[in-house]
């Protein structure tokens, strides 16, 4: 079997399970980008470079010295697929995992996203995108090495058999760094057989972290840590205002400091470099600008509310409709007609954004740790004329992601490489935690309308929809993914696609425009869409006079994944049943990124103050690769979840974002921190995502336990700032 | 030219005396283990030990540090066998990673002063220290099976 068959068939799996599942790449394969075959594709030179041994892939090596290792095409920015891709790998190779030396792949066609032309890592679709093939992957070094070994013995290969990095007859056993050599000067096989799933030894069980030692003795190298000879440290000063420029620089107390090296205006602002970070802050801090201000610099959160108020008013673009939401509403049936509001978010990922770029006469390298790192090579190669093969990106560490760290314009990434065009050496890039919180492509704003009715019975059965939201995908490497005269898929995601059976749904977007730059935050439409169906679903329970639980389950009739899941979380936290004094439930549930998954949230109000004791939490992922990880990324969803959810907002004033560090843009801490119990449903459903699914429950269910506790319905977030 | 002992080794910094510890370290000393977060002590990833005492190495002057032991991340064993560590490991604490340096180092500090913390104590040493993976309940429960592991017998 060849790399090239490998991702051929990946590609056919993913859409498979993309079409099942739900999310921003699950609108996904959509056809425009599809390209068969070209995951697969090994450009020249990459196995050269791999040194001695059997690399018939894009994927693995096995070395003379006995060393396995396996190149991820993916980025590691704590989700966990270090581990998950490694243990795929270690399989179908039979070598134990924890002995794989894992490298972050170089950027190559042949690392391609099975759904799409380029290297990402996003959508939840990390190990979902990398299981067949790196089945395959393992599968085919595994059988080359069993060909070489039966060769040497004069047996049957299927005599033989192998366990961790080793391949046994009945009376000898080599280990495969014996057979690695020679099995390199094989041929690939066409075709392999992948294990029977009832024979996997790691796949399916927990697995510790694999980069775990480098976490806590600070080895992990992330972007910000990359030293280069001769590497110049900078700072840029950049507008205040969303889209302002510089119209004059006075930088003659920023020359006068020591360690300073130059001033230099780029596209992003002014640049100091020095010799040292602090000496690049200092510079830039004592930089006296004359900053030009684009059009919209007044603009504010409130100026944003109305105008996002005045499009609800309007007919937007149809995302869903079905039967006739309108007449239905018409006809006097008991209704609500509400409003829910959510704010900016950034992702404060703890390692602010940088990078380090180093241009020479005809080449480009690039450290950095990025989400994006096709398109951020097109990127840098456009901007310096080069061909992308000139431009190397070399993948960190990342120190969070959360959608951040794939910027559809390569911003964090191009200053770096202007700068060392400019100044001839290599050239790091820190921005300030005000920089990376003032900086834009947060989560959209959004305001959603809902007309909604109940019959006589209390059951939903008409339900009008509209969001006015900004979009993410116009103008990304992703626009194809949006249908011809459609709205962003991902604004209505969640809404349009509900799981709850309402007979009358008519969904629709309007694509709102504003100077500040948006982008996928984890959980991307989700993240409003889980809040405000779930909390329209409540209201509805309770202008029919049900219980929040039981009308979802009377609306989840014929979907047995979904009943389970909420059952479940239901069961564990004790529904119904009383609670500890003061403390009350809320529940929710989304299906988003191809995983189904129900919150309970356990929460007190004191004095108005939210206090969430206990979040239970129910997932449905289908097969998960690496459990332990699972349970870890439900854990570490509801505490982004409630930072937002408790917390979270940039506003907008004077045409930029009021929040600058964490002071004003407070993240939940660990004296706020709820336990958090996880339960994993088993399904035979396919491999869904676990990154993101976590996240758009949180807040409903909060809201939800809110309510309970108070009376007080939530249709603001963040729950602080509700009126 | 300031003169500081970090991890048990002798270095002579020429820098200018109010330049954070932080930026000393990794910027000139090449110790990358130490994070930058916010520089304002409002996160907690630049936590270092001055004399065995958690410090925010952003607002650290390196003159205040001067003639003092310092110890960061790279001063725990390079084959994570301090219990803190070990704890860390086995309780799968760590996703990004990037805030962990100073978690541990905030913990080494905790345990080193109150050898079988309750929950308050925990909060009340740990509060300062962001994560934005949201590791906190594994934190809260790798510090508890560090201070068995710094208990039991070697």
């Amino acid at each position: 079997m060849s790399a090239r068959s490998a991702g051929r068939d990946g590609a056919h799996t993913s859409r498979r399970m993309f079409i099942a599942g739900s999310g921003v790449v699950a609108t996904g394969l959509l056809v425009p980008w599809y390209f068969a075959g070209r995951g697969g594709r090994v450009a020249g030179g990459l196995l050269a470079d791999r040194g001695p041994g059997l690399s018939p892939n894009a994927f693995v090596r096995v070395a003379p010295d006995d060393s396995v290792t396996v190149w991820l095409a993916n980025s590691e920015m704590g989700q966990g697929i270090f581990t998950s891709l490694t243990q795929i790998l270690g399989e179908e190779l039979d070598v134990d995992p924890r002995r794989i030396r894992v490298e972050f792949a170089p950027v190559d066609a042949a690392f391609n996203h099975p759904a799409m032309p380029m290297q990402f890592t996003g959508g939840s679709t990390s190990t979902s995108s990398g299981y067949e093939r790196l089945r395959k992957a393992g599968a085919t070094a595994r059988a080359m090495l069993l060909a070489v070994a039966a060769r040497r013995w004069g047996v049957a290969a299927d005599s033989l058999e192998t366990a961790d990095g080793q391949v046994m007859g009945a009376r000898r056993r080599a280990k495969y760094g014996e057979l690695a050599q020679e099995a390199g000067a094989l041929a690939p096989p066409s075709e392999v057989r992948l294990k029977d799933p009832a024979d996997f030894r790691y796949i399916g069980r927990p697995l510790r972290r694999l980069d775990s030692l480098p976490k806590v003795t600070g080895r992990a190298q992330f972007g910000i840590d990359v030293i280069r000879a001769d590497m110049a440290h900078a700072a840029i000063a950049r507008a205040p205002t969303f889209g302002g420029g510089v119209r004059a620089v006075d930088d003659r107390a920023t020359r006068a400091i020591p360690g300073v090296l130059g001033v230099q205006r780029i596209a992003a602002g002014v640049a100091v470099l020095a010799t040292n970070t602090w000496a690049a802050q200092r510079g830039r801090d004592a930089l006296v600008i004359d900053w030009a201000p684009a059009s919209g610099s007044d603009l504010s959160s409130n100026d944003l509310r109305e105008r996002y108020q005045a499009l609800l008013r309007e007919p937007g673009a149809i995302a869903k409709s079905a039967g006739d939401a309108p007449a239905v509403l018409a006809g006097g049936m008991r209704a609500i007609d509400v409003e829910y509001e959510l704010p900016y978010l950034a992702h404060a990922c703890m390692e602010p954004l940088n990078c380090v770029a180093h241009v020479t006469g005809d080449a480009c390298e690039i450290w950095t740790g990025t989400q994006m790192q096709t398109t951020d090579r097109a990127a840098a190669a456009r901007l310096l004329g080069m061909a992308p093969e000139k431009v190397q990106v070399h993948t960190t560490f990342l120190g969070g992601g959360f959608g951040r760290r794939g910027n559809p314009r390569a911003d964090f990434v191009l200053e770096a490489v202007e700068l060392s065009k400019a100044a001839g050496r290599p050239v790091k890039v820190t921005w300030s935690r005000e920089d990376d919180m003032r900086g834009g492509w947060y989560r959209p704003c959004g305001l959603s309308r809902v007309r909604a009715a109940i019959d006589s019975d209390g059951l939903p059965v008409a339900w009008h929809h509209v969001i006015a939201s900004q979009s993410v995908l116009r103008g990304s490497p992703f626009e194809g993914l949006i249908g011809d005269g459609k709205p962003d898929p991902t604004v209505a995601e969640g809404a349009a696609d509900m799981p709850w059976a309402i007979p009358n749904l008519r969904v629709e977007v309007h694509e709102a425009s504003s100077p500040v730059p948006v982008q996928w935050w984890r959980s991307v439409g989700h993240s409003h869409t889980g809040f405000v169906v779930n909390g329209v679903l409540d209201e509805l329970a309770q202008l029919g006079g049900r219980d929040p639980l039981q009308l979802r389950q009377a609306l989840l009739a014929g979907k047995p994944r979904h009943l389970a899941v909420l059952n479940a979380a239901a069961r564990r936290a004790h529904w119904g049943q009383p609670q500890a004094p003061g403390h009350h439930l809320g529940i929710a549930l989304q299906e988003s990124f191809g995983s189904i998954v129900a919150q309970v949230a356990e929460v007190s109000v004191e004095g108005g103050a939210v206090r969430v004791h206990r979040m239970t939490c129910a997932i449905d992922c289908g097969f998960a690769v690496n459990p332990a990880g699972v349970i870890a990324q439900m854990e570490s969803a509801v505490v982004f979840g409630l930072s937002a959810a408790l917390h979270g907002e940039i506003g907008i004033e004077r045409g930029g974002a009021v929040q600058s560090n964490f002071d004003d843009y407070p993240l939940l801490r660990i004296d706020e921190m709820p336990f958090v119990d996880t339960i994993l449903v088993a399904s035979d459903g396919p491999m869904g995502g676990a990154g993101e699914p976590g996240v758009p429950p949180v807040a409903p269910a909060v809201a939800s336990a809110v309510f309970a506790a108070t009376g007080r319905r939530i249709r603001r977030l963040p729950i602080s700032s509700a009126p | 030219m300031p003169s500081l002992e970090i991890n048990g080794a002798r270095h002579e910094l020429d820098a200018d005396p109010q330049m954070p510890l932080l930026w000393a370290l990794r910027d000139l000393a090449g110790l990358t283990g130490t994070k930058y977060g916010c520089g304002k002590a409002l996160c907690g990833a630049c936590t270092v030990h001055l004399d065995g005492s958690p410090v925010r190495a952003c607002v650290t002057p390196l003159a205040a540090a001067a003639g003092r032991r310092v110890t960061t991340i790279e001063g725990l064993p390079a084959d994570g066998s301090h219990p803190v560590q070990r704890a860390w490991v086995e309780l799968d604490v760590v996703q990004c990673g990037y805030c962990q340096s100073g978690q541990v180092m905030s913990a080494v500090a905790l345990l080193a002063s109150i050898p079988a913390p309750t929950d308050a104590d925990i909060d009340a040493a740990m509060r300062g220290n962001l994560c934005r993976c949201g590791t906190y309940q594994r934190i809260r429960a790798a510090i508890k099976r560090a201070a068995e592991l710094l208990e039991a017998p070697r």
